[in-house]
């Protein structure tokens, strides 16, 4: 790799912090209040955000650029390790090798869920308005619930454990105790986040997110 | 078994040994039967198949090689993998392991020959952080600034590193495909810019980890702490150069 790695690697840390941890969060958020507002409650989040100033500017340097900055040299940093826990049953050597997977699997989860939701808005199959529908749709599947649920965890476990490894990256916690009582606060919140991404899924399967359903599944198959 | 209470006379210890050549050829595993004696290490039984090169199946073979030097744990010389772990021979005590006992090089590094492997690029390592406090002058510079005793006290643990090389082992980011420097370089940059002299050159040795090969290879698996036979903090030493390494980042580019 041409260029100062330190850099790249640096930039590769703070995006996954700013903006993508802040905007995971977001849509755990967003998510769910599915859950505790219904359609109705969904949809007035998704025009709140949608209603936000310079909207695809936020998209486009906020969010896309950033994802595709962060997966892709994410997967140059995957390939250059060697994992051995078989020789090093750690829980921390554990955690760095979920954290490769989880940033692959949430990769590819990301690029899927992408093409069912935002890309199909842009490219006017979808409205803003017929998302939770659409989501009601993908989970008629029991796969695709199946595989949210994984990409779900996968992509909070490497937000969460990214997070824990950022304030050591940046030499924020130092000391073992610092690092110790980090890990108990991400592995709270990595329960917390999930928890809200599953309880939307459940959300999105009731009745309530059918209603305009069918018109909208003619081009998906 | 390590339960077994070897006490009788004429027990066996078995070994099951990855030998090598030369640093191209294949490696091969071969198994010795070596007599026990009590309290005897890894290196003492190397010494016996020295004597004695005859493998399990009667068959002769070539004497193991091997490196050591001061059998108390201070020179990092003997470093390899005993049952699957990388640490130094002289302290792994027969009768505390597992048998048969496994012994191969640490396979990070060069293989030059069974279990001689070589070390060079940790040495080069500290070089490049220039891992050295520089009082040489054509006059007496007199004496330098003190050092604090609380700082002396966790600086003297940092100056135990014996350049062994079992952090770089057990590390899943010291291969072919990253150019991680290694624990070991990062806490000997720490433990030279905490002493008052050494703190002068301070900002170059930060500058050498912020290059490739340097410390942004590290992927905080934290097997370097867990591994280090001097029970050095490496991972208190990484988080501590990536916080002066941040510091310094934010200072080149404010001071342009």
């Amino acid at each position: 790799m041409k260029g100062n790695s330190y850099l790249t690697r640096k930039i590769h840390s703070l995006l996954g912090v700013i903006p993508l941890a802040l905007f995971l969060v977001n849509h755990a958020i967003t998510n769910y209040s599915a859950f505790e507002g219904g359609l109705e409650g969904f949809n007035k989040s998704v025009a709140l955000l949608n209603g936000l100033p310079l909207i695809y500017f936020l998209e486009i340097f906020g969010i896309f650029l950033p994802l595709f900055f962060h997966g892709v040299y994410g997967l140059y940093v995957a390939y250059q390790s060697n994992w051995n826990n078989s020789r090093f049953q750690y829980g921390r050597n554990w955690a760095f090798t979920l954290q490769r997977i989880s940033g692959v699997i949430t990769f590819i989860f990301i690029v899927w869920h992408v093409y069912q939701t935002r890309y199909q808005v842009l490219v006017g199959n979808l409205t803003h308005e017929q998302l939770g529908n659409q989501m009601y749709e993908i989970f008629t599947n029991p796969v695709s619930v199946v595989l949210y649920t994984i990409g779900v965890l996968a992509a909070v476990f490497h937000f969460a454990n990214g997070m824990w490894s950022f304030l050591v990256s940046w030499g924020i916690t130092v000391g073992p105790r610092a690092q110790r009582i980090s890990s108990y606060i991400w592995i709270g919140v990595f329960v917390i986040v999930s928890t809200l991404f599953l309880l939307s899924i459940v959300a999105f399967r009731s009745e309530e997110f059918a209603e305009t359903a069918s018109a909208v599944r003619t081009w998906i198959g | 078994m390590a339960t077994e209470t070897p006490t009788k006379a004429g027990k066996m210890v078995k070994f099951i040994i990855t030998r090598q050549d030369s640093p191209e050829a294949a490696p091969y595993t071969e198994e010795f039967e070596i007599p026990y004696r009590s309290n005897m290490n890894v290196i003492s039984a190397l010494m016996e198949i020295q004597r004695n090169p005859v493998k399990t199946d009667g068959k002769s073979t070539t004497p193991v090689c091997w490196e050591s030097n001061c059998l108390e744990e201070v020179c990092g010389a003997c470093s390899m993998v005993i049952n699957g772990k990388p640490r130094q021979a002289c302290s792994s005590l027969v009768d505390k392991l597992e048998q048969p006992v496994r012994v191969a090089p640490m396979s990070t590094f060069p293989i030059v020959r069974d279990l001689v492997i070589n070390r060079e690029r940790m040495f080069n390592a500290l070089k490049r952080v220039k891992a050295w406090i520089p009082i040489d002058g054509t006059y007496d510079l007199g004496p330098g600034p003190r050092m604090a005793e609380t700082k002396r006290q966790w600086a003297y643990e940092l100056s135990k590193c014996m350049t062994c090389g079992v952090c770089l082992e057990a590390c899943p980011n010291v291969n072919d495909r990253s150019s991680f420097i290694g624990p070991a370089a990062v806490s000997q940059v720490r433990l030279f810019n905490a002493h008052p002299t050494g703190e002068m050159n301070k900002a170059e040795r930060l500058e050498t980890l912020m290059e490739d090969g340097g410390i942004e290879g590290c992927g905080n698996s934290q097997n370097c702490v867990r591994s280090c036979p001097k029970g050095i903090p490496l991972t208190t030493s990484i988080a501590a150069i990536n916080r002066d390494t941040t510091a310094q980042l934010f200072k080149n580019w404010l001071s342009f």
